[in-house]
This record gives structure tokens, sequence and C-alpha cells, in this order.
């Protein structure tokens, strides 16, 4: 039984600070690391190989050559074959035109290993873009069911069980194989490389795919021309802290203010009804 | 020793120096009145004063000398031992507030500093030049004066030594107020007496720190942390030696026990550390840390690291690369403190140092003969330099009870580290909670040494009385 995961090299945005003169984002010195989503994903795996030894894991990443270094970090927690596919083509791909390239390269793969996957794991998105499309995206092209924000899973005879993170709690879904779940944070951290593993994954070869190993790929589907998203403008979100603080009056006061503030501001005059104070922009994911 | 107390008008003077810091009675900071080790105890001061430059202490301790008001200096106040409670009273002279980083030397990898520099913005503004100020203690939030005044050592003393080693020179402020400016930015000296070394370590007894001249290093630009697990903590331990014969020096080498790592994580409240290896309990790890310029350097010495951990034993070996990684087994590691400040109502601490083909035995030793007593044990430690901490904890016990337990128990653990041919602290020094114990650890003629230094440093015994010796 096979199982794919797909990676992404990302920037630790963690580490990101804004100049405060320009207020554009410092990106040198931010190290690349696996996209902690990924990493989750890689995780619920190698549990599944903890419990099924005949479990294979593939890993999967799209990006230039030196995201070769989450492969290997990936060789080095828990997976057997990594492959990149990576040509200077694919550069500007937005989330359609990487869901069909992945899809293609998926194909790609079962053709050169002969086999096929029962599962494709991805992470619920990536921290740099956070569009959490990719996934989804992959599962309609190769035409799988889909579990969304999967936390823990397991294999129940030929079904999986996941256990998925909803709004209201959780959920568990059982799918048929093959099937493609997006994981989010569980509660649980995952687990370290073997020394052994990370020595191996240093050594370990790692395929890769440029435009010209995917035949039947529609080059006017790739890259820039092949995406449709047009970014127009980014800026840095203002952080304001222009709140009003009320606890230096009374209770009733304070209550009393806090509703004529309401009543001004957030419900304009001739509304009865409650309208939405906004949604901030950049909170779309 | 009789002192005089702080008169309204000794008080007013002191104020016309610092204006507007100076504080007596209830407006002193309850901080000022002890360290980081309740169990000690508290002192009140009759006056604090927080001190901005040399000048400064010079013209306080001129007056304190006439009138003979004893001083006790401190930083930011996280000694272990006692070291900057005013037990007798007088002043608190805090040099906290100075706390400006006067200059870095790039070319000769030094830098000037005040005292009041905590050990984190040190590190911090130097590695930001790609510098390395090496010592490491685990408190971060440490003034650099204190941990200099206590030699502080921390987890990277196996590879690149302690404070000691980093300390060039200093500006020093004596009893009478006399500013004496010692050693160089320069790697060597053999002028007489080495008085920067005898500052260093001599917990505000011999004089005041006020300026800092310290030795850094290039900063490696890549740090991986290897974690070996072993199925018992004999077996961890007896890899340890063999660490030294391998040609290759961790950076640190810890180790620790499963509960005490599960208690730490609890605390933290993130389980990251591997617990079980196929199946099986973990119950001791080494954690060493690699450091380098590159990953061809460090990746073979991995690699040979790792094959001999499995050699001596390991279950698995770990590996830590990535920044979020080593951050997460580190905090774990580096809470142990405050997790165990946070969890019991009463501890106690020493900080011993055996040799390291000798800690399995120690370990053995101070267990054993706490089975005794009604506290608990929790220990760690430095496994590459045989420094351990090990604490006597208590949520039940009373007061007195627990200390006098706890001074049975400390007096055999040092009983058995001298004849093991330890020392009594690596790296909290003496204060006044290891007083009981110092003389008798080192025998008379070392003390009557300690005492006619201090005499020709400090003759009206002012500074920081009470404590060393």
């Amino acid at each position: 039984m096979n199982i794919l995961v797909c990676i992404k090299q990302v920037p630790n945005t963690q580490a990101i600070a804004i100049d405060p003169k320009t207020n554009t984002l410092i990106r040198e010195g931010v190290e690349s690391i696996l996209n902690p989503f990924d990493g989750y994903a890689l995780e619920a795996a190698a549990r599944l190989q903890d419990e099924h030894p005949e479990v294979r894991i593939y890993t999967l990443s799209m990006g230039p050559p030196q995201a070769e270094a989450v492969l290997r970090e990936s060789l080095a927690i828990a997976a057997d074959t990594a492959y990149l596919i990576s040509d200077p083509l694919f550069g500007g791909s937005d989330t359609l035109a990487t869901s069909y390239i992945l899809s293609q390269g998926i194909q790609r793969i079962c053709e050169l290993e002969g086999i096929s996957f029962a599962m494709i794991f991805c992470g619920k998105q990536a921290i740099d873009g956070d569009t959490a499309q990719v996934g989804p995206q992959i599962a309609e092209r190769l035409d799988l069911p889909q579990v969304t924000c999967g936390l823990t899973c397991e294999l129940v005879e030929s079904a999986l069980k996941v256990i998925r993170e909803t709004d209201q709690g959780r959920e568990i879904v059982l799918t048929p194989l093959p099937c493609l779940v997006t994981f989010t944070k569980p509660s649980f951290e995952p687990r370290f490389a073997t020394a052994r593993r990370r020595i191996a994954s240093r050594k370990a070869e790692i395929t890769r795919l440029g435009c010209d190993d995917l035949p039947g790929i529609d080059r006017s589907r790739v890259g820039l021309t092949g995406s449709p998203t047009r970014v127009l403008k980014t800026y840095v979100p203002q952080i304001g802290k222009d709140g009003i603080i009320l606890s230096d009056f009374p209770l009733e006061e304070a209550t009393r203010q806090l509703a004529s503030f309401l009543r001004e501001k957030a419900l304009p005059s001739g509304s009865n009804q409650a309208q939405p104070m906004g949604t901030k922009e950049g909170d779309e994911r | 020793m009789a002192y005089n107390r702080v008169t309204p008008e000794i008080a007013a003077q002191l104020a016309a120096i610092a204006p507007g810091r100076v504080k007596t009675g209830e407006e002193i900071s309850p901080d000022y009145c002890r360290d980081e080790m309740p169990i000690y105890g508290t002192g009140l001061p009759e006056l604090s004063i927080d001190v901005l430059s040399t000048e400064e202490v010079s013209a306080v301790m001129r007056i304190c000398h006439q009138n003979n008001i004893p001083v006790t200096t401190r930083g930011a106040g996280t000694g272990l031992v006692g070291g900057c409670v005013p037990i007798q009273g007088g002043i608190v002279l805090c040099t906290a507030r100075m706390d400006k980083i006067i200059s870095f030397d790039e070319e000769q990898f030094g830098v000037v500093t005040q005292p009041g520099v905590l050990l984190e913005t040190l590190k911090a503004e130097a590695l930001k030049r790609g510098l390395m100020y090496p010592p490491d203690p685990g408190q971060k939030l440490a003034t650099i004066g204190g941990n200099v005044s206590t030699n502080a050592g921390g987890m990277r003393a196996i590879k690149y030594g302690t404070t000691k080693d980093y300390v060039r020179g200093m500006t020093v402020v004596l009893a009478d107020g006399e500013v004496l400016r010692l050693g160089a930015n320069v790697a060597k000296t053999s002028m007489g007496y080495n008085l920067t070394q005898l500052l260093t370590g001599s917990e505000g007894t011999l004089g005041i720190i006020t300026e800092l001249v310290l030795k850094l290093i290039k900063a490696p630009k890549l740090e991986i942390s290897l974690m070996a697990a072993f199925a018992d903590l004999e077996t961890a331990l007896q890899a340890v030696p063999k660490v030294f014969m391998s040609s290759f020096r961790p950076t640190a080498l810890e180790f620790f026990e499963r509960d005490i790592l599960i208690l730490s994580e609890e605390y933290v409240g993130k389980v990251v550390w591997p617990r079980e290896v196929d199946g099986q309990p973990v119950q001791a790890y080494l954690l060493m840390i690699f450091d380098g310029d590159d990953l061809d350097e460090i990746d073979p010495i991995l690699e040979k690291m790792t094959e001999f951990m499995l050699e001596a034993g390991a279950m698995d070996v770990f590996i830590a690369d990535t920044a979020t990684k080593i951050n997460d087994i580190w905090t774990a590691r580096s809470a142990f403190l405050d997790c165990i400040m946070d969890s019991y109502k009463l501890y106690d601490e020493n900080d011993v140092v055996v040799p390291i083909n000798r800690i399995s035995e120690f370990v053995s030793f101070f267990t054993t003969e706490a089975g005794q007593y009604d506290f608990e044990v929790r220990y760690l430690g430095h496994a590459g330099d045989g420094n351990l901490h090990i604490f006597g904890v208590s949520n039940e016990m009373d007061e007195e009870t627990f200390k006098e337990q706890i001074h049975h128990w400390m007096t055999s653990m040092y009983c058995m580290a001298l004849q093991m041919g330890g020392e009594l602290t690596g790296e909290h020094g003496i204060g006044h909670g290891k007083i009981p114990y110092f003389a008798e650890y080192v025998g008379e003629g070392v003390m009557q040494i300690h005492k006619a230094i201090k005499l020709a440093f400090d003759p009206k015994l002012i500074l920081n009385p009470g404590k060393v010796c």
C-alpha cells in the first residue's frame, strides 16, 4: 500500500520581520522550512506505516532545486522515496496550475514506479500562500474522494477513517480508497528524524521531473501563462490599537457609553439589523 | 563586624549622587531582598540605589566606606545561593540599569559592556555581527555583571569553557571608592597576579564591577542537536567519557532521565521528545549539540557520533536540525528550573562537579542516601563536564524539618564529591547558602588565604558581608 505526501518548502513566516521604515517584509536571511501542515500530513502517513509496516511513503514537492532540502527532511523523518517537480516553466504557477502540474506528476510517478497510491496526503494549506486550494484541486483532477482538515486517520478494513476538525468540533468520516486527505494541526507534535535516517537521507537519490519528463502535459496550462490568478497588489496590514477602554467608569456608566457608541458607529441610522463590521482583507483562505 | 546604620543625612548624600534612584523603607523593591533560591532566606536593606555610572558607584562607595555601611551589589538577582541577598542590611547597590553595550571590536573580537546588560542581549547583539559570546548559563535574563561575579558556567562549557575564559578586563570600584582598570582587550597577559581573574567569581566581595571587556569568537553558522535515547541511565552515562575519546567535541552534552523530562514537558505544555523506541520506554537521554559552518563539515561528525552512541547501547538517536525542532527540544530542557520552582513549595539545590567517569556512581549514591529522608529528589546535569544539578523538593514537609534533612543530605554529597575529587559548586558560587560547607570542603589553609585576600581588598568588610568567606 502506497501513500503520497505532497510537501512544500516555505519561508519560516514566524521569522519574517517587517521593516518599520518601508513597511515591507524583510526576506533576507529568513530560513526555508517544511510547511508545518505538510509535516502533520507526513506524520499521519508515518503513523499508518507504524501500524502497517508494508506501507510505503512517497513524498512529492514542486519548487526550485533547493526545495530538495524539504524532501531530504521528509526522507529523514519517514518517507521512503522522494520526487521533485522542478522546471523554470512552472515558475509563477498559481494554485490551479500547481494542482494541474502535481496531478500530472502524480500520474507520472505511478507509471515510473508501476504503482498506485491508496492515499494522497497534503497539508491543509501552505503558510506562505494560505490558500488551502491545492489539495482539494488535486482531488478533483484525479477524481478522488477528499477529506479536508484531518487530524488523525486509521485504516478500517479497506477504508480510511479520518477524524477531521470542524468549526463545531470533530467529525468522523469514513472514506473509500483511494482518497485524498488534507491535514491540520493535531494535538501531538510530528516525530523527530532519527539520526540514521537523516544520514541516509543526505545521500539519497531524489528523482527530478521537469516539464519534458511529464509527457502529455499541456504547456499552456502551467506557469504564469497557465495561471488565471493575478496578484495586483500586496501590502502589509496595519496593526492598529485604537480601541477605547471604558474601564475607568462605573459599570453602569461604561455600559451606557458602550451601548451609545455601538448605536452610533456600528449600526448605521435607519438600520434595525446588525451589519457585519467589515471583513479584514487578507483573512480569506 | 559592627556596621553603622544609614542615617537620614547619609541617605540624603546618596540621593544627591543618584537623584530619584534612591529608595528607603517600604519604597524598596521586594526584589532587592532576595534572589531566586528562597530557602536561604531574605535580607532587608535600609536603602537601595540604582546606579548608572562608574563615577556614581565610586561616590557611593566613598560615603559607605567612610561611614562603615555594608554594600551588597546585585544585577538581575537570578543567583541561586543567596549571593546578592543583603543579609547584613545596609545598602543594596543595583547595577541592572547600567545596561549599555559600549562598543564592539569586530577586528579583535571583543566587546566593552556595562555590567547590567542581559546575557540574552549580549548574545543577540554579538550574533548580529557574526560573533558569539559562548558562555551559556541557562538563565538568559541574568546580567553579564552577575555572570562574571559568579563565574557562571552553563551548557557549552565542554567546548567553549566558562565565563572566566572570556573576561579580558574590567573596571572595578574598590571598597573605598578607588577605581581600578584591570586587563585589556588582548589575548595574553603575564603581569603579576591576575586580578581580573581574581575578581571573576568573587561575588561582589572584593569590588564592584562597573565595566567589562569580554572576548568574543566567530559565531558558527550551524548548530545541530542529537538526542540519544537509552533504556537506563547507567548505559547513557557510561557513553560519556568515550565521547571525549573521539576527536569531535560537542558544544554541549547533557543528561537527564525520563521522569524529569515528563515533568518539564508537562510544565511547558508541549510533548516533543520521543518517549518510546520500538514500543520500549526510554529511561534516559543524552542531548548533544554540534556546531560548525556547513553541513559537509558537521555531517561526518553526526554520522560518527550516531554510530558511536548506537554501539554504546543507545536505543536510537534522533536529530534536530531545524530551528523549530531545536527550539522545541531545548525548551523542555531549559524549563526545568522554572518547573521545579513552580511545582514545589520547598526546594534546595546543589551544583557539585564530579569526574565525568563517576557521575553514575554519584547519582546512585545520592539517590540511595535520599531514601532515608522525606523529600523527593530531582536532578539532571551537564554530563560533559560532570556538573550536576541536584534538587531536594517537597510540598508536604514543614520548612524546618526539610532544611535539617537537606543539610544532612547535602553534607553527605559534598563529602562524597570531595572523596571523588570533585568540586562543591560548578557555576552557582558560594553566596551564603554554601558557606556552611565551603570551609570544610577547601580546608583551613585555603580559607585563610581567602580571608587575607578579602582583607586586602576590603579591610572594613563592607562589600557583600557574610558571603564566600
